[in-house]
C-alpha cells in the first residue's frame, strides 16, 4: 500500500485538532483563578470551583433529575425498541415501513420540531409539565437509538435458531431466556449506553417539555444566558463532558468486541 | 403404545400457541409501542398542525382556539422571510465547509489508516457526535472571548489588522469574534462536522482499491483519478452526511443564542415565539418552514444516493 502524502496528513490532523481542541478550554477554564472573564492564558490555578460546584443544591438538583430522567427515558426506549425491532425482525405487515420511518423521526427531523410537537401537545391537553413530560420527550427520541442496535443485531442472527431451540423442547421462556437474549444482549446494552449519554445532555427537546424544571443542561444553558458564578459553570461543563464520555466509550468497545466474537 | 402426537402437553406452551398465529403475536409486540410513537409522537406533530391554525387575539393576546389563516400569514412577513434566507444561507455554508473539513479525514481514514488506527479514529469522531452538545458549544465562548486565545494569539503574531479586516467585513463581521457572523459560522462547522466525516468515510470505503489502480494504470494522473473516480463515488456520502449538516443548522436555537449578534435563525425564532413570545400557533406554523425546507432538500439528496450512504 501506497504511503498518504504529507499534505493529506497534515489536513487530517488538522480536522482531529478541530474537532477536539476546542473542548479542552472547558476543563482548562475550569481550573482558572480569573471570576469574571474568560482571559487567556489564566492568571492562575486552583481547585476551589470543585469543592463550591459541589456543595451547591441547585447543581446537586439539577444533576440528580438529569440522572433520573436519563435511566427511565433509556429504560422506556429499551422496552419500546425492542419490541418494535423484533415485531419488523421477521414478519412483513401492513404499515411496517411507515413504522420504521416513524421511529426515525424524532432524531431526523431538527430537534426543535419534535420539542415544540410535544409542547405543543401538552399545551392542547393541557397536561402540567413534569418528571414524566420530560421522560416521554426523551423516551421518544432515544427509541431511535435502541431501536437501530436492536434491528441491527438481529438482522444477523438467523431466525432458525429460534425453532432449533423450539424443536429440542424449550419453552417460549427458556428459548428468550438462553437463546435469543444472549444474542440481543450486547446491543440493547450499546442502545442502552448511547441513549443515556444523549440523553443525559439533551438540551432542545428537554426545553419545551420541561416546564420551570432545571436539568443539568437547561441550567447550563441559563447560566449561559445570564452569565453568573462562571467558574462554577466551568466545573458542571466538566462534569458533563466527562459522564456523556463514559457510556460513549464502553458501547464502542463493547460493540467492536461482540462483532469480532 | 400411547399416541403422543394427537395429546397436548399437560402445561400450557404458549410460544407454540403464538408461533401458529402471528397476527396475534405481532399485535402482542406492536401494542405498547404504537400506542407511543403514532399515539403519543404522531399525536403531537398532528397537534402541532391544529395549533398553527389557531391565533392570538390581536388585541388581549390570549389564545384563541377557532380555524383561522392569520397565523399562517404573520409566518410570511418580509422579517421572517430575511430570516428563513439567513438561515440556509447559513446551512449551505456549513454544509459546503464541512465537505472540505471532513473529506481529507475521511479518506485517510478509509484509504491509509490501519485497522487499529481506523477504530481509534472512528471513535475520535464518534465521542463528539454522541457527548455534551452544549459545552462544546460553550468551549468556542471561551476561545472566541474578547480577552481570549484567539485574540492573545493575533496580538502575539501581530496580526490585529488581519482580525479586524475580518471583523469589518460586512456581512460576515462583528464587533468582536464571539459575537460575529463569522463566529457563528465556524461553531456551525464544528459542531456538526462529525455528522460529515462518517458518511464520507464510509462511502469511501466502497471504493474498490482495484478501480483506482485501473484508473492509475489506464494513466489518469492522481488528481484525475480523484475528480473522475473518487469524487463520483463520494457523492452518495457527502450528500447523506449533508442531510444532517442542513438539518441541524435549520433548527438550532443553542448556537445563534451563546455565539454571534443574536440576529435570529428560524430556530431561534421558533424558540423566542413560543417563549418569551408566548405565541405558540405563530411558533407551529414557522416549524413547517424548516420541515418543507428539510422535504424538498431530502427529494434532492435522494436522487444524489445519499439513502443508500446513510
Amino acid at each position: 500500500m501506497r504511503k498518504a502524502g504529507w499534505g493529506l496528513k497534515t489536513a487530517a490532523a488538522l480536522t482531529l485538532l478541530f474537532l477536539h481542541i476546542p473542548i479542552l478550554f472547558v476543563f482548562l477554564y475550569a481550573f482558572t483563578t480569573d471570576e469574571a472573564s474568560f482571559r487567556f492564558p489564566p492568571p492562575g490555578y486552583t481547585t476551589e470551583w470543585f469543592s463550591l460546584a459541589f456543595s451547591r443544591t441547585d447543581i446537586r438538583a439539577a444533576v440528580s433529575l438529569s440522572l433520573r430522567v436519563a435511566l427511565v427515558a433509556t429504560m422506556v426506549a429499551l422496552v419500546l425498541g425492542t419490541l418494535v425491532a423484533a415485531a419488523v425482525w421477521r414478519t412483513r405487515f401492513f404499515g411496517r415501513n411507515a413504522l420504521s420511518l416513524f421511529i426515525i423521526l424524532p432524531i431526523a427531523l431538527p430537534g426543535i420540531i419534535t420539542g415544540i410537537a410535544l409542547r405543543s401537545a401538552i399545551n392542547l391537553a393541557e397536561i402540567s409539565f413534569s418528571f414524566w413530560t420530560l421522560v416521554v420527550g426523551h423516551a421518544t427520541f432515544c427509541v431511535a437509538i435502541t431501536y437501530n442496535n436492536v434491528i441491527a443485531r438481529m438482522r444477523r442472527t438467523s431466525p432458525n435458531i429460534l425453532e432449533a431451540s423450539m424443536d429440542l423442547g424449550a419453552r417460549g421462556w427458556q428459548t428468550f431466556r438462553h437463546v435469543l437474549f444472549p444474542q440481543l444482549a450486547p446491543a440493547m446494552l450499546v442502545g442502552a449506553m448511547l441513549a443515556f449519554a444523549l440523553s443525559f445532555d439533551e438540551i432542545i427537546v428537554t426545553t419545551f417539555t420541561a416546564g420551570n424544571q432545571q436539568t443539568l443542561p437547561i441550567w447550563i444553558f441559563s447560566s449561559l444566558v445570564r452569565p453568573r458564578n462562571r467558574p462554577v459553570t466551568n466545573v458542571v461543563a466538566v462534569f458533563v463532558v466527562l459522564i456523556t464520555l463514559v457510556p460513549i466509550i464502553l458501547a464502542q468497545r463493547y460493540s467492536r468486541r461482540s462483532d469480532e466474537a | 403404545m400411547t399416541d403422543l402426537s394427537s395429546k397436548p402437553p399437560g402445561h400450557k406452551r404458549w410460544a407454540t400457541f403464538l408461533y401458529g398465529r402471528p397476527g396475534l403475536r405481532l399485535a402482542l409486540l406492536l401494542a405498547i409501542p404504537v400506542v407511543w410513537l403514532v399515539g403519543v409522537y404522531g399525536g403531537s406533530l398532528a397537534s402541532l398542525l391544529v395549533q398553527s391554525f389557531y391565533r392570538l387575539n390581536p388585541f388581549s393576546g390570549t389564545l384563541e382556539r377557532v380555524f383561522s389563516f392569520d397565523t399562517w400569514a404573520a409566518v410570511f412577513t418580509d422579517a421572517n422571510v430575511a430570516v428563513m434566507i439567513r438561515t440556509v444561507t447559513m446551512a449551505a455554508a456549513v454544509t459546503v465547509a464541512s465537505v472540505v473539513i471532513a473529506f481529507p479525514l475521511a479518506y485517510y481514514m478509509a484509504r491509509y489508516a490501519t485497522s487499529r488506527m481506523k477504530a481509534l479514529l472512528v471513535l475520535a469522531v464518534l465521542v463528539p457526535l454522541w457527548s455534551s452538545y452544549l459545552v462544546r458549544v460553550y468551549s468556542w465562548k471561551l476561545i472566541l472571548a474578547a480577552d481570549g486565545i484567539i485574540n492573545w494569539f493575533v496580538e502575539r503574531i501581530g496580526a490585529d489588522a488581519v482580525l479586524q479586516a475580518l471583523l469589518d467585513a460586512p456581512g460576515i463581521g462583528g464587533p468582536s469574534l464571539s459575537i460575529s457572523i463569522f463566529g457563528q459560522f465556524v461553531v456551525f462547522t464544528y459542531i456538526w462536522l462529525p455528522y460529515m466525516v462518517l458518511p464520507i468515510h464510509a462511502s469511501l470505503e466502497r471504493v474498490p482499491r482495484s478501480l483506482l489502480e485501473a484508473s492509475a494504470d489506464l494513466g489518469a494522473q492522481p488528481a484525475t483519478t480523484f475528480r473522475k473516480v473518487t469524487w463520483p463515488m463520494a457523492i452518495p456520502g457527502v450528500a447523506a452526511g449533508s442531510i444532517f449538516t442542513f438539518s441541524l443548522t435549520l433548527g438550532d436555537y443553542i448556537i445563534p443564542t451563546i455565539i454571534g449578534d443574536s440576529s435570529p435563525f428560524i430556530g431561534l425564532a421558533i424558540y423566542t415565539q413560543q417563549g418569551v413570545a408566548g405565541n405558540l400557533p405563530l411558533a407551529a406554523a414557522f416549524s413547517f418552514v424548516p420541515i418543507a425546507v428539510m422535504t424538498v432538500y431530502l427529494t434532492v439528496a435522494r436522487r444524489f444516493g445519499a439513502f443508500e450512504a446513510l
